[in-house]
């Protein structure tokens, strides 16, 4: 990658933005190679889990266009005067060493102040002075347009309204139906229509975190005992990376989710999928994972509809087989890290609330029959 | 030189052996099983027996010198909706479990017993609700409760407001000098 094109595209972006501040054209929706590039570069460490990303680069939405805009702006503008800077301090560190160089043969060197020197050198720091407050001046007048533009879809009419509550250390995600026993809960995992506007409810029932899917908006808080709330919008489908943004814990890091954007009609197929109770088991070996299911621990703390399990202190699982991961999406959902998750999940989150469980080997695998069953 | 070298020493020992007192409580065993684990089925509530008395060992419940474990006994004293009886200890419909009269023994193990065979008049069995090991963590809070484990271990402050000292602000159950939630100031309740 030639930095040559690299400065090239900042400028293209940076003139965009800047175009942008004035005129509030239409977003222009070009791909960029080096853009994919530049963003695989920096965005490496997050790209970690397969499938689906997360970048504020790589925007699937108006919003995150906005950002992405605002980012290229501070970013080429700052990188600029990195560069002033650095060249500067070159420049004096060289003068001082010839000065040195020249100042060695005579014994005493000259104090005596300069008038011209001293006079430019005041004019200098006046003009950087004056272009600091312009430059700032433009970043507060473009975050400002920036967010005006984002929060104007807040105002969307009849958007889809999703319930999410943070636990340590995972999502709930819920929604509401007129008819409460068509509720739809879910966890980790948000599947959104594309083109049209969603309103998220956020609570919190533990501490603080923040929902953040850099690809669609920006982070907002989840406060316990207050309600949050904003709107957003998909443009493009996809599966977007989300993830805890406020430190909320031992396994904070490990508190991801999925968002799911994709066409009305597959949103309708996977919400009415949804809504069904739950599968009932088919196999012998699926029966009797049903009934350890019913008489260990688990149903202290998960639900399955259609059955007597009705804990609410973790993950709905109703339909657990349909998720891909589990974990918070820490974990993909096979069978074998579903038993080890069984066995004992602090293996691979450490203070998680799930406890280790016991059950011998013949049982595992009946329960684990069973939550595979969960379609 | 000397003095300045014994002063180095001591700035230098003291933290690091407040550090190795403070390990246990600190430590965060999230995969370690409490020495005492296991069902204790057989264990005696009163002082009636038939024949010789034999010798109990005490069992030592390890949890209760770690302040994560009671932690987490608290969590679950409120999930597993002991409050809904015993209130905060307090007790409600339940008997209080702040102060220092025990109906079924106040030992780790009988405290462990109580909560996993469950009691007459009320209180519920937990076998087969929670893992043996949360239930020595529920058994640790709840000795808590009546200040019988280490200060330093256990739970302080909460997070949110609550009525009630905080566990490890509590004098032992035997020689208790404040008393909770009466209202009255400890200088007040013996007047000169």
């Amino acid at each position: 990658m030639g930095i040559e094109k690299t400065t090239r595209y900042t400028l293209t972006s940076l003139r965009r933005s800047f175009s942008s501040l004035v005129s509030w054209p239409a977003r222009p929706q070009q791909k960029y190679t080096i853009n994919k590039a530049l963003t695989l570069l920096l965005g490496l460490s997050l790209a970690g889990c397969g499938g689906g990303s997360q970048s504020v680069l790589e925007p699937a939405g108006a919003q995150a266009y906005r950002i992405e805009d605002l980012w290229w702006l501070f970013f080429g503008v700052t990188g600029i005067v990195y560069l002033i800077v650095m060249a500067v301090v070159l420049i004096a560190l060289l003068r001082s060493r010839r000065e040195q160089k020249r100042a060695s043969s005579d014994t005493q060197p000259d104090l005596t102040p300069d008038q011209q020197s001293e006079k430019r050198i005041g004019n200098v720091i006046k003009a950087s002075v004056g272009l600091t407050i312009v430059i700032l001046f433009l970043f507060m007048v473009s975050s400002f347009r920036a967010g005006r533009e984002i929060t104007s879809l807040y105002r969307a009419e009849n958007p889809l309204v999703i319930k999410i509550v943070g636990r340590q250390w995972w999502w709930e995600v819920e929604y509401r139906h007129d008819v409460p026993s068509q509720n739809v809960t879910t966890a980790n995992e948000i599947h959104i229509p594309v083109g049209r506007p969603v309103r998220l409810e956020l609570e919190s029932t533990d501490v603080i975190h923040s929902f953040w899917v850099p690809n669609l908006h920006g982070k907002k808080d989840l406060v316990p005992g207050y309600k949050t709330s904003f709107i957003f919008q998909a443009d493009e489908p996809g599966t977007y990376w989300g993830q805890c943004a406020e430190f909320c814990g031992h396994q904070h890091a490990k508190m991801r989710f999925v968002v799911v954007a994709e066409s009305e009609a597959d949103f309708n197929n996977w919400y009415t999928a949804q809504q069904q109770p739950s599968v009932p088991p088919s196999t012998d070996l699926e029966k009797r994972g049903q009934e350890i299911f019913l008489v260990t621990t688990c149903t202290q703390c998960h639900t399955v509809q259609g059955t007597p399990a009705n804990g609410r202190v973790g993950p709905n699982l109703t339909h657990i087989a349909s998720r891909p991961y589990i974990a918070a999406g820490s974990l993909r959902n096979t069978e074998e890290t579903l038993a080890g998750w069984i066995l004992n999940p602090h293996a691979s989150k450490p203070g998680v609330r799930m406890p280790m469980n016991t059950y011998s080997n013949e049982d595992l695998q009946a329960l684990v029959a069973y939550l595979k069953s969960l379609k | 030189m000397k003095k300045l070298q014994k002063a180095a020493a001591l700035i230098i020992l003291v933290p690091l052996t407040g550090i190795c007192f403070s390990c246990k409580r600190e430590e965060r065993g999230f995969q370690v099983e409490p020495p005492a684990a296991g069902r204790t089925e057989a264990k005696q509530m009163s002082n009636l027996q038939a024949g010789e008395p034999a010798a109990h060992p005490p069992v030592h419940n390890e949890y209760e010198e770690n302040a994560y474990a009671m932690a987490e006994g608290k969590r679950l004293f409120s999930y597993m909706n002991c409050v809904g009886c015993h209130a905060n200890g307090g007790g409600a419909i339940g008997p209080p479990l702040m102060d220092e009269k025990w109906i079924y023994g106040g030992q780790p193990e009988q405290v462990f017993a109580t909560i996993v065979e469950g009691r007459p008049n009320g209180m519920p069995s937990f076998r087969g609700k929670l893992p043996d090991y949360q239930i020595w963590q529920v058994a640790a809070y709840v000795r808590s409760l009546s200040g019988q484990v280490p200060f330093d271990a256990a739970p302080a402050r909460n997070d949110d407001m609550h009525s009630k000292q905080p566990e490890n602000s509590l004098d032992t159950a035997g020689e208790r000098k404040l008393i909770i939630n009466s209202g009255v100031p400890p200088s007040a309740e013996k007047p000169q």
